[in-house]
Parts: structure tokens; C-alpha cells; sequence
């Protein structure tokens, strides 16, 4: 049996500087799978799940292989992805301010995806709305889903953005740092409703994250990605708990650890975060 | 690339209309105001490069004359804009009390006046000159440039120095001169580029319509209007002044749009 | 929402307050005695002073100021003093000519200026999206009035098929009509689409690049239907701005077009009265137009509010 999703020496590059964004990158996610791809800004991870659900710009060339359950869908054409995503696969972004259309109601920005994907009729969709935005903690459905984007806090909206890439029970999840834009407070409550969610649909899930310690929470496995490399992958203990042992899949990435060496848990995380930002 | 190219045709199509013009100061290879009535409507021809047009008056020394009138009118309008506009554009963004709305209030109105218009209005009260023409296309562009210079002063206004200068107490006429004005000028300049073409789509159409210079001062709109009776035999007659009209409208807009995409490159990173 | 539009209409009335003065400073308080203009050089001062007293010009100016908006209140725009009709009369056939050309115009460009803007948004890195936009530069550069003689020529004089001026009122022969309306319509097409068409391109551009067209791509919108479901509302709140800022442009390019293809529209109507110095026609008619600049403004910002929900809250508070 194919994994769910195998992403094979996936590279992009942007428009006519040429320079790469991803390099070779491979990964593979079978059902239920919870991955962590870790790095700091600008080290690939966004580009990464853009490219796998073929939503990055046209300026964008991207080279190498992402079969979902078997089938390639690297460079199928817009029509026949756009029927996967939503259904199959979705992703959930990191800025709620500005990822929910601000001219449509909440509420029938999630019943959309229900229309989209099932053919069904806005009236008959209610009921599965309001259930999912109340299955994503939102307190008030009713209230919430009559409301437009700028009556609801960050919070919120990145709740609702939960609900439009769940309610269609998907078999993967993009989540690319969702709680990053939120307060701490707030951060942990939405972490702990998308795990729950995550675990009651068996959804795979590719976890993005800048934050070593929320990817520990959420996910099983973790890859390290430097300078759109993949540097090191493995279960969570093993990569936070062991980094001297370099994870590596054919890579030269030996170097970017060993500076991380001499440290324990926590500092670690820092210290390779400094060292990738200031190179 | 692309950018790049509008930059460059916009500064030699300018460029090329400026040359003109102060040539046509000077010199022109005929007098752009004699009629010969035994060179009526020649074709193009060695002697005469563009022809000669009813009057018998060489057409190239008509073209180079006219630039001057379209850089006389363009300047003066766009000059008396910036330098009534800009000012109650920063009075607007600096004071946010009655008095930069009520600036922001009528500029509105201005607003509704195109520049043909307050011609028409003009020329219905004190006869139609150059200098109602320019008057109109002027005062009609005011609020362009009070709207732009608005919009970046509150731009400039909401940055940390401005705040620290207010709060060690520096007078907002100083602060104005020293940092504001400093900041807006690059937007100025390009709006500028901007505005000199539509004041001289708006001259062409003033001059065309009679409502801007006397027939025997040559310009570029009267030019069309005059080919536009013998288009039939001599269409010649109206290509100079079409060509010369969308050059020089084409070449400033390119200009603007050229300079702005050079000043902002915050646009240019949006735009990847 | 009936105080966003009681706010509305105050302005409104406050701009139709400012403009009116402003038209009746320029026309009468300028230097120089209009009856003395409309006379000519060579009038005995006794005619003058009779044209003075007939036209009320011996009253103070803010008498007749007061006057003239009193009367423009109650529907009277004044007494040509060269025809001795009454300017309501006088205008109610050019308002017609004039209208239709503006409404077609306005429809013809929005047609023409809507796909092609969109087409060169959505492939802005490609040769076509690009030669649309070099196109509409040369557009914008060539005046109304040159598209139209240049229109006259070719298709009127040279081929026959259109008529290459007058006009038909509808009411007598609808297919003449249509016929005459179709070149100074074409003209002004040619001109305003190509500014619209740049406008329509940078909203879409902006659109484009918003995250939540990607949400909306992610929940399996293809491309454009993600355009078209979200992005429309919002690239339409732009375009109605833009249109509104057109409105006027839109007016003085009809006047300029009237003058080529000889339409008895307010352009000529007003041209006319230039030049024979009947002020309260220059007056009344400019002022006409004015007012429907305004009044398509004030509607274009409600519909704002009513498009935009981030507005309606804005005001509400």
C-alpha cells in the first residue's frame, strides 16, 4: 500500500533570481501521521506546503514529485487539484486577520466549502456549520457564524479557518504556524482543539512551525528544514531529545547541528535558531 | 525589465518633446505663422519635412511651436497646482480639526470641476486666452495634488521621529518643511509627471475646442482642428499633431509611472 | 443606516452650496462688467445700463446669488438673455443627447474595460497580460476628440457605413438613432475603457495577492472561481469608486465629442453660449453638470456602504 502523501526531492524556485526555496526535499506522511516541519523564517517550510497543494504563485517553478495516495499531483492542472483541496487535503494559515474574506459572513464562508464539495444547498448546510464551529470551541455558533471577519477576534477567526479546513473531515491537514499570530493564552486553547479535532477525524497532519515546543505538543515525528534543506527528521524525542545523532536522509546538513551540540533541550531550539538567522 | 523600459521610454519621449520645444524657441525651420497661400497643402517633401497645411504653413515649424505652447500651459498648470495644492494637502494632514476638514471639504467640491469645465466657466465670463486655459487646468488639478500630499503626510505623520519631534516640541510649521515635505516630494514629483500629461490631453481639447489660445497662436489641438476639414484629401495634415499629442501625453505618463516604481519599491515587491 | 445616508446627503447639499458659489464668483464677480461683454465694444453706456437693469446686475451680488439658487431650487435655471427662452427649455433636448452618449459610454467601457482588465491581472507575467496594459497606455494618450476624428474618417467618410454627424432623436427613428449614437459612443469607449481598464487591473492585481483568495483556493475554489467568488465584491468596491471619480471626465469627454460629430448635446449648448457671451446659459448648464457629478458621487458612496460591511460598522459607531 502507497503512503498518503510522499513528497520526493520537491524543489522550487522563484522567478529569475533562480534561487531555491525548497532543495530536494522528501517527506512522507501515512494516515494519521502528525509531522512537524520545523525552521526559522524563510527556511522553506511555508513554500514547502504551498508547493504540495500547488498553491504557490505562477512565478513559482517547482520540480520533483508529491503523490497523494499514489497518484502524482505535482503539476496537475489548477481544475483537478482544486477538487482535492478541501475535500482530501486543506490547509489551515497563519494570519487569521486577513485570510477570511471580509465581505462574506463567517458562517457562510464555511458552508461554502459544504456547497463546494457536497452540492449542498445553504439552508440545508446550517445545521453541519454551526455543529463544526461549535466542534472547534467557538462558544456562540450562531453568533459568530452571522458575523463578518472584522466583528471576530484573532481567536476566532483562526477557529473559523479551522472549521472550513475540517468540515469536510479531509485525510491531511496543512497547519501553517496557526497559532502564531495569537496571544499565548489563546495559543495553547487552540492548539489543544486542533489536536482533539485532528485526533477524532484520524487526519494526517503536516504541522509548520517556527516553535519547537508547540511542534512537540501536536506532532509525532519532526523534520528540520535549513535553508530549504531538509537537515535532519525523526520522532520528536529523537530530534529534540538526541540532535547530536544527526537524522540525515542524504543530505549535508552535519555541520548546522553540531553547533547545537553542546546544549540541553530548550536552549537548543535557540541556539539553532540564532545560528540560521544570522548566517 | 518591463518596469525598467517605461522608465526609459517615458525620459526620451520627454526628453524629445522638451528638445523641441526649446528649439522651437529659437528656431524653426519656417515661420510657424506666415501663411503662403502658394504652398497650401504640400505633401511631405524635402523642403518641408511635414508638408504645409491650408494656410501653406510648413507643418514642422507648426509642431515645434506648438511644443512650446503644450510646455508653457503644462508648467504654469501644473506648477500653480502643486504650489496651491501641496501646501492645503499637508495643512489637511497635519491638522486634523476643523480646518484640515474643511480643506478636505473643498477640495472634494473642486473635485468636480474638470479642468474643460472651469474652461468653459472662464472663457463664459472673460473670453477664452492662454491664460484662462491655463488658469482652468491649474485650479483643476489642485486637488490631485492636495489629495496626494494629504495621503502621505498622514503616512509620514504616523512614523516615531514626527512623534518625537512633536513631543520635544518643535512647531508643526518646521516640522512640516524639515520632515514632511523632505518625504512627500518623491510622491509629488511622480504625480507631477502624471498630471503635466493630463494637462496637455486637457490643452489639446481646450485648443481644439477653441477655448484656449487664439487661432493664429499655433498649438497641437488647433492643429487637428484645422486638418480635421481637409481629412478626406490630406489626412498628412493630422498625423503630426495626433503623433505629437500621444507622444508627449505617453511620455510622461511612462515617466510617472516609470518613477514611482523606482521610488516605491515596496510596490515593486507586491507587484513579484 | 438612515444616518449613514442622512450623512451622505449633508455633504451632498453642503458641496452643491460650495459649488454653486464658486460657479456664480467665476462668472460674476470676476473683474470686468458682463453686460459691457455681452454688448461688445462699441455699446453707448446708456444700452448698457438698460441691459444692466434688465438682467439685474445693479443688485448687490449676494441678492442675486440667493436669487439665482432660489429660482435653481424650484426648478427655474434662469432667462437666456440673447434667446429671451428659458434655459429649462432650452436644455431639455441636450440633456437627452447627452445623456444617452454618457450612458452608453459609461456601459460600453465598463464591457470592454472589465475583461481585458481582469485578463491583464491574471496574466501580468505573460506577453498577453502585458501587451494589454502597453495597449491601454497608448489609449490613454490619445484625446477623445482624435479617436473621433480619426473614426469620422475611416469608417464614416472612408467606408460609409455610419452616418459622420448629427443626430436622431429616439422617438422618431430608433435604428438612425442608434446609428448616429454608435462613433461618438466608440470614441469615448476607446479613451475611458483604456483608463478603466488600468484601473480594473490594479484592483484585481491588489485582489490577487489578498491571503484569503489562497483560503479560498485551499478549500477548492479553482483559480477563478476564487476570483469570481471573493474577489469580485471586493474588486467592485474599487471599480465603483473609480467610476464615480470618472463620472465627471466622462461628462467633459462628451462635450468634447458632441463638438466633433456635431451632436446638440449640453457640450454644444454650452460651447455656443460661449461664444456668445449668454452667461446664464455658461452658468446654469455648468452648474447642471456639476450637480449630476455630485449626485452620482454621493450615490456611489452609498453603495459603498452598503457593499462594505467594514464601512457600515465604521459608521455606526
Amino acid at each position: 500500500m502507497s503512503a498518503l502523501l510522499e513528497v520526493r526531492d520537491l524543489s522550487v524556485r522563484f522567478g529569475r533570481h533562480r534561487t531555491l526555496a525548497v532543495d530536494r526535499v522528501s517527506l512522507t506522511l501515512d494516515e494519521g501521521d502528525r509531522l512537524g516541519l520545523v525552521g526559522e523564517s524563510g527556511s522553506g517550510k511555508s513554500v514547502t506546503a504551498l508547493a504540495v497543494l500547488g498553491l504557490l504563485p505562477e512565478t513559482a517553478t517547482v520540480t520533483g514529485s508529491v503523490r497523494w495516495q499514489g497518484r502524482e499531483i505535482l503539476g496537475l492542472p489548477d481544475r483537478e487539484l482544486a477538487k482535492l483541496r478541501g475535500q482530501e487535503f486543506s490547509m489551515v494559515f497563519q494570519e487569521p486577520m486577513t485570510a477570511l474574506d471580509p465581505l462574506m459572513k463567517a458562517g457562510r464562508q464555511v458552508a461554502e466549502v459544504l456547497g463546494l464539495h457536497r452540492g449542498m444547498a445553504r439552508g440545508a448546510s446550517r445545521p453541519l456549520v454551526l455543529e463544526m464551529l461549535a466542534a472547534v470551541g467557538l462558544a456562540d455558533p450562531v453568533r459568530i457564524a452571522d458575523s463578518y471577519p472584522h466583528q471576530l477576534s484573532g481567536g476566532q477567526r483562526q477557529r473559523v479557518l479551522m472549521a472550513m479546513a475540517l468540515v469536510n473531515r479531509p485525510d491531511l491537514v496543512v497547519c501553517d504556524e496557526p497559532t502564531t499570530a495569537l496571544d499565548v493564552t489563546v495559543q495553547a486553547r487552540v492548539l489543544a482543539t486542533l489536536d482533539e479535532r485532528l485526533d477524532d477525524a484520524g487526519a494526517a497532519c503536516l504541522f509548520i512551525s517556527h516553535d519547537l515546543a508547540v511542534v512537540s505538543q501536536v506532532c509525532a515525528r519532526v523534520a528540520v528544514l535549513r535553508h530549504g534543506r531538509l537537515v535532519e527528521q525523526g520522532t520528536t524525542a529523537q530530534v529534540l531529545g538526541a540532535p547530536q545523532r544527526p537524522y540525515t536522509r542524504g543530505l549535508v546538513a552535519v555541520a548546522s547541528l553540531e553547533h547545537a551540540e553542546p546544549g540541553s533541550r530548550l536552549p537548543l531550539v535557540d541556539d539553532f535558531a540564532r545560528d540560521g538567522g544570522a548566517s | 525589465m518591463m518596469r525598467r523600459a517605461s522608465l526609459v521610454v517615458g525620459a526620451v519621449l520627454v526628453g524629445l518633446v522638451l528638445m523641441v520645444s526649446l528649439v522651437g524657441l529659437v528656431w524653426t525651420p519656417y515661420d510657424p505663422a506666415r501663411v503662403v497661400p502658394g504652398d497650401r497643402l504640400l505633401s511631405p517633401s524635402a523642403t518641408h519635412w511635414l508638408g504645409t497645411d491650408a494656410f501653406g504653413i510648413d507643418i514642422l515649424s507648426r509642431i515645434m511651436a506648438g511644443a512650446r505652447s503644450v510646455l508653457l500651459v503644462g508648467v504654469f498648470a501644473v506648477g500653480i497646482a502643486a504650489l496651491v495644492g501641496v501646501p492645503l494637502g499637508i495643512v489637511a494632514g497635519m491638522n486634523s480639526g476643523w480646518l484640515g476638514r474643511v480643506v478636505v471639504r473643498a477640495t472634494d467640491v473642486l473635485y468636480a470641476f474638470p479642468a474643460v469645465l472651469l474652461a468653459i466657466l472662464f472663457a463664459g465670463a472673460l473670453g477664452s486666452s492662454t491664460t484662462t486655459a491655463m488658469l482652468a487646468i491649474g485650479i483643476a488639478t489642485i486637488p490631485v495634488f492636495t489629495r496626494i500630499a494629504r495621503a502621505g503626510v498622514l503616512q509620514v505623520m504616523s512614523q516615531d521621529f514626527i512623534t518625537a519631534s512633536r513631543v520635544s516640541g518643535i512647531g508643526w510649521l518646521r516640522i512640516a518643511w524639515r520632515h514632511v515635505l523632505p518625504n512627500i516630494a518623491p510622491l509629488i514629483g511622480v504625480q507631477a509627471s502624471v498630471s503635466f500629461a493630463l494637462a496637455i490631453l486637457a490643452e489639446a481639447a481646450l485648443s481644439y475646442l477653441g477655448l484656449a489660445t487664439p487661432p493664429e497662436v499655433p498649438t497641437w489641438g488647433r492643429m487637428l482642428y484645422d486638418a480635421q476639414r481637409h481629412l478626406l484629401n490630406d489626412p498628412h495634415l493630422a498625423i503630426a499633431p495626433a503623433v505629437a499629442i500621444a507622444g508627449a501625453v505617453l511620455g510622461f505618463n511612462l515617466l510617472g509611472d516609470g518613477l514611482r516604481d523606482l521610488l516605491d519599491p515596496r510596490l515593486k515587491e507586491v507587484a513579484e | 443606516m438612515p444616518r449613514v445616508v442622512l450623512g451622505r446627503l449633508l455633504t451632498l447639499v453642503l458641496s452643491l452650496a460650495g459649488a454653486s458659489v464658486l460657479i456664480f464668483l467665476v462668472v460674476q464677480a470676476l473683474p470686468g462688467d458682463l453686460a459691457q461683454v455681452m454688448l461688445g465694444e462699441r455699446a453707448t453706456p446708456a444700452q448698457i445700463e438698460a441691459l444692466r437693469e434688465r438682467l439685474g446686475l445693479n443688485r448687490p451680488w449676494v441678492v442675486r446669488y440667493l436669487d439665482w439658487v432660489g429660482d435653481m431650487v424650484r426648478g427655474d435655471l434662469g432667462t437666456s438673455a440673447l434667446s429671451g427662452l428659458r434655459v429649462t427649455d432650452l436644455v431639455a433636448g441636450p440633456i437627452r443627447v447627452t445623456g444617452w452618449l454618457v450612458l452608453w459610454s459609461t456601459l460600453g467601457s465598463i464591457l470592454v474595460a472589465l475583461p481585458l482588465g481582469m485578463w491583464s491581472a491574471l496574466r501580468r507575467r505573460h506577453w498577453d497580460g502585458f501587451a494589454v496594459n502597453a495597449l491601454s497606455q497608448f489609449g490613454m494618450a490619445v484625446p477623445a476628440f482624435l479617436a473621433g476624428i480619426l473614426l469620422v474618417l475611416v469608417v464614416a467618410v472612408r467606408w460609409g457605413w455610419l452616418p459622420a454627424n448629427g443626430y436622431v432623436p429616439l422617438a422618431r427613428d430608433p435604428g438612425e438613432w442608434a446609428r448616429h449614437l454608435v462613433l461618438p459612443v466608440v470614441s469615448l469607449v476607446l479613451v475611458q475603457g483604456a483608463l478603466l481598464v488600468r484601473y480594473v487591473r490594479s484592483a484585481f492585481v491588489e485582489v490577487l495577492t489578498e491571503d484569503h483568495i489562497t483560503t479560498a483556493r485551499s478549500v477548492g475554489w479553482t483559480k477563478l472561481a476564487a476570483l469570481w467568488r471573493h474577489g469580485m465584491r471586493q474588486a467592485g468596491l474599487s471599480l465603483v469608486t473609480v467610476l464615480g471619480l470618472q463620472v465627471a471626465s466622462l461628462f467633459v469627454g462628451a462635450i468634447v465629442v458632441e463638438n466633433v460629430f456635431v451632436l446638440p448635446g449640453l457640450g454644444s449648448m454650452v460651447l455656443r453660449a460661449v461664444v456668445q457671451r449668454d452667461f446664464i446659459v455658461v452658468q446654469s448648464v455648468v452648474m447642471l453638470l456639476v450637480v449630476a457629478v455630485l449626485v452620482v458621487n454621493t450615490v456611489v458612496d452609498l453603495l459603498q456602504a452598503v457593499l462594505d460591511p467594514r464601512i457600515r460598522a465604521k459608521e455606526q459607531r
